[in-house]
């Protein structure tokens, strides 16, 4: 491996340096120290920030701002982000829970990034140098994305009304089959009145259930209401192949899977 | 390609080496500065051989770049045995039989020793979810819970 490392103080000189053919930024290294340990040889320098707004966490108002280099393991144990604590866990062993960034998350290809999952069901937003993003807007472009993201921010949701499952092979700790984060607000007569669904591994990055979610709207949380969401669930998904799981298995567990989340 | 300085605390004796920039700790430890302990697996961050205590905090340093790590406190497995003796985790590796090539071993040393620093008195569960970064192709993993367990039990022992 022949990488030369710079660090900047700040964001904006690090993407400047950005800007050079072949540099790539460092995160906690899980995906791009791997690349390079793997022979990958467009990766012949490395760009980082030791900005400490990179590392905060703030909540206020029950809005959350999560800095790009906050770990997995920063997340799961904070005190006021225990909704978000399974997602977290979700990541790695302990280890990699220690260096896997929220930053980086976002650009992990499926199987993994199950931590993004669940970022695309709480419809966060992606900060970057330039400004903010819809994370679908982010996740949609991320390939030919050259701005560090620097946060993530969100509005935590009503307890109970976020969910997650990632379903593996392995337990306690496996690659996903698919992962699977649910937003639920219900009305006063328990109907579902708004539904966001996000998937793992059913496209090569996080997607919207939209179908699923437009068939959940006015349903109750019961067999029968939930029913037209679980057959739409695969509309639109492109499952990835892989030796975790085939296309063909991924698209026939989703609609088990999404109807335990749903109904637990 | 350019050398860069990096000092840092391993197993308490301070270290300061000139390395290639871009060196893996991993890298760093094994082939200049002569610690063999941390193994080369996976090179992914998949295996959990390589697993360190940088801070406090399990890492693998496989995945972890040596420049990034100036500053910092490091523990590796052969750090552990202090005057001859070996830590309470390594005779319970040896006594439950829980090596067999050996391979792993320095990695869930590593796994275990920040699981029982934390958490003195784990659960079967604890034990399990602290190793499940650490992959061992011989021992079917039954023995190295027993040996953590039972360090535990040992440390809980000699403190009362």
């Amino acid at each position: 491996m022949a990488l030369a490392l710079q660090t900047f103080p700040t964001v904006k000189d690090a993407n400047a340096a950005l800007k050079t053919a072949g540099t790539r930024y460092l995160g906690g290294g899980t995906l791009v120290v791997r690349a390079a340990n793997e022979g990958d040889v467009s990766v012949s320098g490395l760009v980082r920030s030791t900005d400490p707004t990179l590392l905060a966490i703030t909540v206020a108002d029950g809005k959350i701002r999560i800095g790009a280099s906050v770990t997995m393991a920063a997340i799961a144990r904070h005190p006021e982000l225990g909704t978000l604590a399974k997602a977290a866990r979700a990541v790695g062993g302990p280890a990699v829970r220690n260096m896997a960034t929220v930053g980086g998350n976002l650009f992990a290809p499926a199987p993994y990034g199950d931590f993004a999952v669940a970022l695309l069901a709480l419809d966060a937003t992606v900060g970057t140098d330039d400004g903010e993003l819809p994370i679908e807007t982010f996740l949609a472009g991320r390939d030919d994305s050259h701005a560090i993201v620097t946060s993530v921010a969100f509005t935590l949701p009503k307890a109970d009304g976020f969910r997650f499952l990632k379903v593996s092979r392995i337990k306690p700790k496996g690659v996903s089959v698919l992962s699977i984060a649910t937003v639920l607000e219900q009305a006063a007569d328990g109907t579902v009145s708004s539904a966001r669904i996000a998937l793992g591994c059913m496209a090569d990055r996080p997607i919207r259930a939209r179908a699923a979610e437009k068939a959940l709207k006015g349903k109750s949380l019961d067999q029968g209401g939930i029913a037209a969401a679980l057959a739409a669930s695969t509309e639109g998904t492109t499952p990835i192949t892989d030796p975790i799981a085939s296309a063909w298995y991924r698209a026939e567990v989703l609609p088990v899977h999404l109807g335990r989340l749903l109904l637990s | 390609m350019a050398k860069v300085p990096v000092q840092f605390t391993l197993n308490g004796s301070e270290k300061a080496e000139f390395i290639d920039s871009g060196t893996t700790l991993l890298n760093a430890l094994r082939d200049k500065i002569g610690d063999t302990s941390p193994k080369g697996g996976c090179h992914q961050g998949t295996c959990g051989a390589c697993s360190v205590i940088i801070d406090g905090e399990l890492r693998l340093s496989c995945l972890t770049l040596a420049e990034t790590c100036s500053g910092t406190a490091i523990t590796t497995t052969s750090g552990l045995a202090e005057g001859g003796v070996l830590h309470p985790l390594q005779r319970a590796f040896l006594d439950t039989f829980a090596t067999q090539c050996g391979f792993c071993t320095p990695g869930m040393i590593m796994a275990a020793k920040v699981l029982l620093d934390h958490t003195p008195n784990p659960t079967r569960g604890d034990v399990v979810e602290a190793l499940s970064g650490n992959i061992c192709r011989c021992t079917g993993y039954e023995p190295i819970i027993q040996a953590v367990l039972t360090a535990a039990r040992s440390n809980s022992q000699n403190a009362a």
